[in-house]
């Protein structure tokens, strides 16, 4: 890459390479930058760090004395402790099954509005609405209006169908739960597909027409290549901001029944509102910081592919 | 046997026929998908007594009793959701816009690195360091103080901001560029007077994906504030009574949460759409 540019230079003129750039210069590139560089290091760094320092400190709210050094006893804690292995397993199920059937969802209803009819507008608003409500307010709303076994409208519009009175958060409380975030994500999921079946070049898919390709040939061998990097974006941030799923744990099953939908966000919520234990609760925040680290190491390489495709096509 | 050429009005019907199966099929899957914000907005109009009823009642004489209820008492929680949401998203241009031109137009060095810093700190769980975030906030006097929402909410946009923002700047023609720079403009006049102004749609759909996540954050509001900053969903959780018949007048205050979000978004639906795609992608 040096090496290419520091030949290629001269000859451009647009576009100068850093490298044959002055110091003044390079600070003066650099200046915009600081502020929000500075900004993010110090607001999202320094917890993180702090959390590294309280994980090896005993330190509970209800107790006096402050915090002291206990040295790795919080990670042994940690790791024997079956509460937490069981919230990690199940932040993954949610978070996968979620992402997953949101993406064949949004894949599906972007197909349906990219075509003309009657009407698309007005279906395009209903279906992005549901990523507009509030997370907490539809937690509510799906908790009772809609699952509750007596009077809700899920057991109602069901019954036809042979369902009776099924108490949804109590008998299946994890999937019901995963349902809303199905609910909330998909929209988003349906967007980003849905730019990408608009940003395909109409000449190919012409082309593919006139050479006899039929409707499914043409998706499977055009289309789906074509939508592969919005498709990985989509599972990237919905991802991203799924895993810290939260309200609809606290507000629809406070983590139960028992522990059933007890994810990480709830269990190191519980950790320090409950529990008071800060020492405790820093040592699994380490931890799920490392385990992140590692995912997101890969997650990182999808966005490199993502890079690339944007300077390939740009 | 010889193929009996297709008449025109049986191919036309066909057609037709496809179409209406088409845009059913997606009326269909659109209000079963809006089922539960139209229930949501059905039941706050309704007499509680009519609320809780089985089988569910469709047909009531609807009553403005329970917005009102849930009205009194919202104010203080409105107004920090509104200055939290504002603020944040003013503080995530001003820094996002300069961050993101550093890493485009005028690129530093080692842009690339710079971008992947802003997306990793969205791959840390800020959850996992919710309780050392309290100590800090406690010893920093930001515990239940508005700043503290605004802070963390700038930090928890910003990333998102910066990238879609740069992708905005890249769509922005060189020549352009270089012809502000040959009449001398400077740094600032180029991003003032030219960029800006061309990727103003961008930064509209930046904006609006910043307050959507901002209004709805419920995670740090319930952890770090109590009631000098607590926000509206703060609001929602604390409108459902332990005992009674509450159905109404929780959606009642659902619904009130909800819907400026709801009609923005409705209403900047286009520039959401390339918001979250192009500014993600390209």
């Amino acid at each position: 890459m040096a090496a290419v540019d520091s030949v290629a230079a001269p000859a451009r003129t647009v576009e100068v390479r850093p490298r044959a750039v002055s110091r003044r210069e390079r600070w003066g590139r650099r200046l915009p930058l600081l502020p929000a560089l500075i900004y993010t290091i110090v607001v999202t760094q320094i917890p993180f760090v702090v959390t590294l320092w309280y994980s090896f400190q005993s330190y509970f709210w209800d107790q006096p004395g402050g915090a002291h050094f206990t040295g790795l006893s919080n990670y042994k804690t940690v790791f024997t402790n079956a509460a937490f292995r069981g919230a990690l397993v199940r932040s993954v199920v949610m978070t996968a099954a979620a992402v997953i059937v949101a993406m064949l969802l949004g894949l599906a209803f972007a197909v349906l509005l990219d075509r003309k009819f009657f009407g698309r507008g007005v279906v395009r608003t209903l279906i992005i609405t549901p990523f507009l409500v509030m997370p907490a307010a539809a937690a509510l709303v799906w908790a009772s209006p809609m699952l509750d076994p007596n009077f809700g409208l899920l057991n109602y519009l069901l019954e036809p169908f042979g369902v009776h009175h099924v108490a949804w958060l109590s008998t299946h409380a994890l999937g019901s739960v995963i349902v809303v975030m199905i609910w909330q994500w998909t929209p988003f999921m349906t967007l980003i597909v849905l730019a990408g079946l608009q940003s395909q070049p109409p000449d190919i898919l012409e082309a593919a027409k006139v050479d006899g390709a039929g409707a499914l040939a043409t998706f499977r061998e055009l289309t789906i290549p074509h939508l592969r990097p919005y498709i990985e974006l989509g599972i990237l941030l919905g991802s991203i901001y799924l895993v810290n799923t939260f309200d609809a744990v606290r507000l629809m099953t406070n983590g139960g029944p028992g522990t059933a939908t007890t994810n990480l966000p709830f269990f190191l919520y519980q950790e320090v509102n409950n529990a008071f234990d800060v020492g405790g609760a820093a040592a699994a925040g380490v931890v799920t910081v490392f385990l992140t680290i590692i995912v997101a190491t890969f997650a990182l390489r999808l966005f490199a592919r993502v890079f690339q495709f944007e300077e390939a096509s740009g | 046997m010889t193929a009996l050429p297709v008449r025109p009005g049986a191919r036309m019907l066909r057609q037709w026929s496809g179409k209406i199966g088409w845009a059913v099929l997606a009326w269909v899957v659109a209000v079963a998908f809006f089922i539960p914000v139209l229930w949501m907005v059905i039941t706050a109009f309704k007499p509680e007594s009519a609320a809780e009823t089985w089988p569910p009642k469709f047909i009531f004489s609807p009553t403005l009793a329970e917005f009102r209820l849930a009205v009194t008492g919202m104010g203080p929680f409105l107004l920090h959701s509104v200055v939290a949401t504002v603020g944040s998203t003013i503080l995530v241009l001003l820094l996002g816009v300069p961050a993101a031109y550093a890493l485009s137009v005028y690129p530093v060095r080692r842009w690339r690195d710079g971008l992947f810093f802003f997306i990793s700190t969205k791959m840390l769980p800020i959850v996992a360091a919710i309780g050392p975030l309290y100590v800090i906030a406690l010893h920093t006097r930001l515990l239940d103080s508005i700043w503290l929402l605004i802070i963390l909410y700038t930090a928890m946009n910003l990333p998102l901001a910066v990238w879609m923002i740069r992708s905005f700047m890249l769509e922005v023609p060189q020549e352009l560029l270089e012809a502000a720079r040959l009449d001398g403009a400077g740094r600032f006049r180029e991003i003032g007077a030219v960029i800006l102004p061309l990727i103003s749609p961008g930064l509209v759909s930046t904006a609006l994906i910043c307050v959507i996540f901002a209004w709805n954050e419920l995670f740090l509001a319930i952890n770090l504030t109590v009631t000098n900053a607590a926000t509206l969903p703060m609001f929602l959780i604390s409108s459902v009574p332990q005992e009674g018949l509450f159905i109404a007048h929780l959606c009642a205050a659902a619904t009130i949460a909800s819907v400026p979000v709801i009609i923005v978004g409705w209403i900047a639906q286009r520039s959401l759409v390339r918001g979250l795609s192009m500014g993600a992608i390209k």
